[in-house]
């Protein structure tokens, strides 16, 4: 029986933790150096773990293998070792709170933002995503760069206009509704976040970010995609029935392409 | 009367009032103030509760795997759910919500505490009830009206609610968000029952503790078992009161026209909604207040057991008895400065993840603590491998396994990839599920002989054992796998997206369902086991079969009515006082102080 305890315990660790060191269902890569960032991140949090797996495990599993009863001998008389204990304490705080530390700093990255004015500026995409029951609307400032006030109350969907943007405003006559969205390579890219009506998240897992989009709030977000591609956005949130097939896109491409697609979109205005 | 025998090993006891028996049948086994019997009428709640939970699991694994397949009793039981026997995603959506809420509530927290915390509590201190008993009757019964309620939601037009089991709104505030009917309603009433039951209990076992030990059992001296129910009636006090009031404000939002928790502007499908001033946030800050607590009152028990195991079947006494009373009152005390880590893409303030994050991290240190003591305590034992000690050390398996994957979780750079995957479903069901239910084998296996007077079949126990083990590795394994890919959560199917059609998200997902029916079935075995032991089991005559320490042991299996007879002994040791060096026998109980037996002082002092 103690060689059983044993082995199996050994075995199925082992088993559970061989795919994560083999990379069999690994993340997608990363195309932001944020998102490798946080990969860095994780990395170290696989290894400080994984360290400690293993040696709980092993441990367990040759306690299990080596202290089965096998004769009359007596258990040892051995009820606590405070140096020890210590040193395994102190070790697994310093690992876990200085992991912690380490990843920090992405973080601030991506959430510290500062207040700025919602518009866009010419080195900085302003996109904001809005989510709904079970769609996700994409608004562009236009050409004008400047955001028009909007008022759900107002939205139609079947008219083309799911956020309500002001439309006989000057700032809202211009701007763009998309269902995808599609931002140019290497530039800066900021996310105004809004729900129309429940919880919804806005996950790109090629960016290694999300964030609920919350009714009442507005949620911000900042990535700059290295990488062109076309990428999904799922939501990452329970939002109602329809919640499993709420996806989008995110096109990155080129500076080029971004503006000849932002030329053609104005056309339909 | 009866008089009642106490072991021989009892040295001195005091006298006390005894208790007539109650006469009638209700008065014996339905409304009961006995707390034995509340004890298994929680335990026996719970495991109808857990075969209900686990059956809408095969069916959520079921869909996933074949969503379009019809189950022709499904069209049956639910024709608008599944109409024709397939299931609609609102209805996976349903099943999800009411596993999460049945297995959390209904299992989770009734069997460790109220099922073995209410049996066992009292005798391990040496009392002959609760403190309280006509109140621990109520929590009881308030707890089976919080149940009747929330299966009532099943069969209510709209059925049974899917928000999920954290119910955040506005979902789960505006009927028309969720195109539903009453079964939110019903569910929201269930908690509160809920609330109220687990708050009368938790007084009762906090009082009971501090008031009702017998001479000579000091604190220092309390079983793990009596220490960890403590401190889980401490968290349930202060938890469960938070997640009452949310309850009401949730009700008030959705029939009285109240906006606690709903903002203004929403338009829900082309129609807007009137509500202003609420936010859905709010809800999630009280919510987790009391829900981050609630995963150490499901698990604490489970830790009591399996240390009050290790050492009783490694016959050694706990390692480190001191550290682990006080890396629970550390878990338990850090337990409520943490919830903010469910909330970091939440939209909460980014600065306070900074907070939570750290203190997340200082949980993993008592943890810490706890698993080395475990080992610490096998170490150097002379193991019997029963089959509590089976599960026990199964535990401690799982227990490393979950709990490690909370170190990526508790990281909010981490979580901004895995929030909201499989990588969390795999996570919490290894820690608070299934670690915390083989806490609650190991406890069935274990008192069995005690509270039944007969043994459950030692080969049907491990053999549940080694398929359980393996069964709930395989399930919950590859889960985190799936959070690699990244799968979210509460998805009915994932044919939606399309990276989840290639990177083996199918397969994954086939493996699990295998697993998942495979494991679910050898259930019935334990299920099969309990029931029949009860009645046919080979008789335990022995007051002490296990050659345990504690007070339970000097009792008749069963226990009389109140349980030492009017005679409660006294304490002078310990409660783990295995193979002391030079004496004769390897165990000392508790009650017995003859020093020439077990030669030098008493240990845990």
């Amino acid at each position: 029986m103690r060689f059983f305890v044993g082995i199996s315990i050994w075995f199925v660790s082992l088993a559970m933790a061989v795919p994560f060191f083999t990379k069999w269902w690994w993340m997608p890569d990363p195309i932001t150096e944020l998102g490798r960032e946080i990969d860095q991140a994780f990395m170290w949090t696989l290894i400080g773990t994984g360290v400690i797996f293993i040696l709980a495990q092993a441990a367990l599993g040759y306690a299990a293998w080596k202290f089965g009863r096998r004769s009359d001998e007596r258990a040892m008389d051995m009820h606590g070792n405070n140096k020890l204990e210590m040193t395994w304490t102190g070790a697994a705080a310093v690992i876990f709170v200085s992991l912690t530390f380490a990843g920090l700093s992405a973080w601030a990255e991506v959430r510290f933002i500062d207040h700025r004015a919602d518009d866009p500026t010419p080195d900085r995409v302003v996109i904001e995503v809005t989510g709904q029951q079970f769609v996700w609307n994409m608004r562009y400032a236009g050409a004008d760069n400047k955001f028009g006030p909007v008022d759900f109350l107002q939205s139609d969907d079947a008219g083309g206009n799911p956020v309500g943007v002001d439309r006989g405003h000057p700032d809202g006559a211009d701007d763009i509704m998309v269902p995808e969205m599609r931002v140019p390579v290497n530039k800066e890219v900021e996310l105004t976040l809004k729900s129309k009506d429940v919880l919804h998240n806005f996950f790109v897992p090629e960016l290694r970010i999300k964030l609920d989009t919350v009714p009442g709030l507005i949620g911000k977000l900042r990535f700059t995609p290295d990488t062109v591609g076309k990428y999904e956005i799922v939501c990452s949130e329970l939002c109602g029935l329809g919640h499993y097939k709420m996806r989008s896109f995110l096109h990155v491409v080129s500076e080029e392409d971004y503006d000849a697609w932002l030329k053609e979109q104005a056309e339909f205005l | 009367m009866t008089e009642v025998e106490l072991s021989p090993e009892v040295s001195e006891y005091t006298e006390v009032h005894r208790h007539p028996e109650p006469k009638t049948f209700i008065s014996k086994w339905i409304f009961s103030v006995d707390h034995k019997v509340i004890g298994i009428q929680y335990l026996l709640l719970a495991v109808v509760a857990a075969f209900v939970g686990m059956g809408l699991s095969l069916l959520v694994r079921l869909r996933l795997v074949w969503p379009e397949k019809s189950f022709a009793i499904l069209g049956d039981l639910f024709p608008v759910g599944a109409p024709d026997g397939v299931m609609t995603p609102e209805f996976y959506l349903a099943m999800l919500t009411m596993h999460g809420t049945i297995m959390v509530f209904m299992v989770l927290t009734t069997a460790p505490q109220g099922g073995f915390g209410n049996y066992f509590l009292p005798i391990q201190i040496g009392a002959a009830d609760m403190a309280f008993p006509t109140l621990n009757m109520l929590s009881f019964w308030t707890t089976f009206v919080s149940f009747s309620f929330l299966m009532a939601a099943f069969f209510v037009e709209g059925g049974a609610p899917m928000a999920g089991w954290t119910g955040y709104p506005p979902l789960s505030a505006v009927p028309e968000a969720a195109v539903q009917g009453i079964g939110q309603d019903l569910w929201i009433v269930s908690i509160a029952f809920f609330c109220i039951a687990s708050l009368l209990a938790a007084l009762n076992f906090i009082v009971t503790t501090l008031d009702m030990r017998a001479k000579g059992l000091t604190m220092m001296r309390l079983p793990l078992t009596v220490w960890t129910w403590f401190v889980t009636a401490i968290l349930g006090l202060l938890a469960f009161g938070v997640l009452l009031a949310a309850g009401v404000l949730l009700l008030m939002d959705r029939n009285l026209g109240t906006s606690f928790f709903v903002p203004g502007g929403l338009v829900v499908s082309d129609k807007a909604i009137d509500h202003s001033g609420g936010s859905p946030i709010l809800w999630q800050h009280l919510f987790w207040f009391f829900g981050h607590p609630e995963v150490y009152i499901a698990i604490l028990p489970g830790m009591g057991v399996t240390s009050h195991l290790l050492a009783t079947f490694a016959r050694k006494q706990v390692y480190g008895y001191k550290a682990m009373v006080y890396a629970v009152a550390a878990i338990g005390i850090l337990g409520f400065v943490v919830w903010g880590h469910h909330m970091f893409v939440s939209g909460m303030s980014p600065y306070s993840a900074f907070v939570f994050s750290v203190l997340t991290m200082c949980i993993g240190v008592p943890s810490a603590i706890k698993t080395f003591n475990w080992i610490g305590t096998l170490w150097g034992g002379r193991i019997r491998f029963t089959s509590p000690m089976l599960y026990s050390i199964g535990f401690v398996s799982l227990f490393v396994s979950g709990g490690l994957s909370g170190i990526f979780l508790g990281q909010p750079t981490i979580d901004l990839y895995f929030h909201d995957t499989y990588f969390v479903v795999a996570h919490f069901h290894l820690i608070m599920g299934v670690a915390a239910i083989f806490g609650m084998f190991a406890g069935v296996a274990f008192w069995f002989p005690k509270m039944f007077g007969r043994w459950m079949d030692e080969s049907l126990g491990k053999i549940h054992f080694w398929c359980t083990f393996v069964g709930v590795y395989a399930i919950f394994g590859p889960m985190h796998y799936l959070g690699m890919l990244p799968h979210p959560r509460r998805y009915a199917e994932f044919t939606g997206v399309d990276y989840l059609q290639t990177g083996g998200a199918g397969d994954l997902h086939y493996f699990i369902t295998v697993a998942a029916m495979f494991t679910i079935t050898v259930q019935f075995l334990f299920l099969f086991n309990f029931v029949k032991s009860i009645f046919a089991g080979k008789p335990c005559t022995e007051a002490n079969p296990w050659e345990a320490t504690t007070l339970e042991w000097t009792i008749p299996s069963p226990p009389p009515h109140d349980n030492f007879g009017g005679k409660v002994p006294h304490v002078y040791r310990g409660s783990y006082d295995f193979s002391l060096p030079g004496a004769k026998r390897d165990f000392a109980m508790q009650c017995n102080k003859d020093e020439a037996v077990y030669g030098g002082a008493a240990a845990g002092d």
